[in-house]
């Protein structure tokens, strides 16, 4: 059964359609990718899977629950998080406490367990403690655990988005260009982490990325978008060999 | 000597009131980035709600100050929640001009009820003899003024630093889809934002009204007053509104202390705090402890 199931999903702001007529579905486990022209609407898919955009029209499935109206804070506590293509972290504070404080969003212990710190206060402080230095070494931040983030070089602060975002120990992760403007090392670099959140812990990843290189490399299913219609699905095979996405982007002659 | 030291003593208790009466202006601005101009508004209705349960409903004095901080926080949450929160979003001007607004709706709803006009003063619940300490003296109001201030201010802290809500409500002035995206509601941390700045804005009108007295112009003025307080602190650091508050106490003080009545001067206790105020920021555009952002280009 699809672990995403967006149907029918048209968003417009005034006469200007972002997204017309969207069908997609996201299979657990699985990388799939969404690519297209600049302006094609990827980002806006993801800011109504987020909850950033309401659709206005169509639904977006989420394990039979409905995501076309929450909000955004109710969507990543469902167990979908996302990385930002322009950096949204937390510059003020280390790449730690950035960290924790999306750990920390859903806490289960009680006031009056805060307030004595004993049982189960410690006991779940003591885990977030982990999941987080946990996520840090996975991702290769160690170094930086300590810094503050807006000191960082760009393409630390990416990974470091990235990082937030699997502290939320999602189902799905949501990546909207998380390779734009970097150099090639850094590139392979976010490639092989992008797999082994998919292959190690076991996440759906929905990716969004202009290298079509990167992108027909490691995706399982891709969707592809022009003037915010699918234009064409499938494996990486079948979207480079189908005639209108090979128009949309080189053009007609 | 003495004389020299009792400014000093005066201007520490006016710059600590100055310091609590701004903490609810930083509290706002540092989540929403929003100068709020109804709040002393808010701050003459807090001591008015304590003057009232005090002395027409005979309420201990110390549980209608609780009760009024209480009631308060719920006012101005609810002002959050009816005028503000469909303004999210919009420009920050539009969001001001309401702020504007809501004020005088306020002045003109508490020039409705006796206490717009009239001048009231609180029961004396201190002994009334001064403290008097090497020639310098303090009257007990003032002292416990001081006290219960910096309390309050440490609590603010405490809370602004340690507590999730607090580092939450950081996380939303740093970055606020960051924010949304690990599971912060930013409409949540608005309203407490502003619900508790007008719990500070009673505390500071009960204060206020205990040491000067209860008048309406001149508690809703303070709302006023301490905007150079605030913008020197630096806009959103809650030290910075204590530092600058004792500051420009200080400054007052010694203005009125030393140079009024002397060559031909009067009134620079109002001035003064301007005058350094503007050559301070010449220096420290962002004021004494507020975050200069570097924006990378």
């Amino acid at each position: 059964m699809a672990q995403l199931n967006i149907s029918d999903v048209t968003l417009s702001f005034g006469g200007l359609k972002a997204l017309s007529h969207v069908d997609m579905t996201i299979e657990p486990g699985l990388i799939t990718s969404i690519i297209g022209p600049n302006g094609a609407g990827k980002t806006s898919m993801l800011n109504c899977i987020s909850g950033f955009y309401h659709p206005t029209k169509g639904k977006i499935l989420y394990k039979d629950k409905d995501l076309s109206h929450a909000s955004p804070h109710q969507v990543s506590t469902m167990g979908i998080a996302r990385a930002f293509q322009n950096l949204e972290l937390f510059s003020g504070l280390s790449v730690l406490d950035n960290l924790l404080l999306a750990r920390h969003q859903n806490l289960t212990y009680s006031l009056f367990h805060a307030a004595v710190f004993f049982g189960k206060a410690s006991r779940v402080e003591a885990e977030n403690r982990k999941f987080v230095e946990d996520i840090i070494d996975f991702m290769e931040l160690e170094p930086f655990r300590k810094n503050q983030v807006g000191n960082l070089s760009y393409g630390i602060q990416k990974k470091v988005e990235v990082a937030r975002a699997l502290t939320l120990d999602p189902e799905i992760l949501l990546l909207d260009e998380p390779m734009a403007g970097m150099n090639i090392q850094e590139k392979e670099d976010i490639v092989r982490f992008v797999m082994d959140i998919q292959k190690e812990r076991s996440v759906t990843v929905v990716l969004v990325e202009h290298d079509l290189g990167v992108v027909m490399d490691i995706s399982d299913r891709i969707y592809v978008l022009d003037f915010g219609e699918v234009i064409g699905s499938g494996t990486p095979e079948q979207v480079s060999n189908n005639p209108k996405v090979i128009e949309a982007y080189i053009g007609e002659d | 000597m003495s004389y020299f030291f009792q400014i000093v003593v005066s201007g520490i208790v006016v710059g600590s009131i100055y310091a609590l009466a701004a903490l609810g202006l930083v509290l706002v601005y540092k989540s929403s980035r929003v100068a709020n101009f109804a709040h002393g508004q808010i701050i003459a209705a807090g001591a008015f709600i304590t003057f009232f349960l005090t002395v027409r409903l005979g309420v201990p004095i110390f549980f209608s100050f609780l009760a009024s901080m209480f009631i308060t926080f719920f006012l101005a949450m609810s002002v959050e929640r009816i005028f503000l929160r469909r303004l999210i979003g919009e420009p920050i001007i539009s969001v001001i001009m309401v702020t504007i607004g809501l004020a005088s709706i306020f002045d003109g709803l508490i020039y409705l009820t006796p206490f717009g006009s009239e001048n009231f003063s609180f029961p004396a619940f201190l002994p009334t003899e001064s403290i008097v300490v090497g020639g310098v003296s303090i009257s007990w109001t003032q002292l416990v003024g001081v006290i219960i201030t910096f309390v309050l201010i440490g609590c603010f802290s405490w809370f602004f630093k340690k507590s999730t809500v607090g580092i939450s409500m950081r996380a939303v002035s740093d970055d606020q889809f960051g924010a949304m995206s690990v599971g912060i509601s930013v409409p949540r941390v608005f309203a407490l934002a502003w619900a508790t700045a007008g719990l500070s804005a009673a505390a500071a009108g009960c204060i206020i009204g205990n040491i000067t007295g209860l008048n309406f112009e001149t508690l809703h003025a303070f709302g006023i007053v301490v905007f150079p307080v605030v913008i020197l602190g630096g806009l959103d650091s809650i030290l910075g509104a204590v530092v600058a508050g004792i500051i420009m106490g200080l400054i007052q003080q010694f203005a009125s202390g030393y140079l009024d009545g002397n060559f031909g001067l009067n009134g620079t206790g109002d001035v003064m705090p301007y005058i350094i105020l503007l050559i301070i920021l010449l220096f420290k555009p962002h004021g004494l402890f507020g975050i200069h952002e570097i924006e990378r280009v």
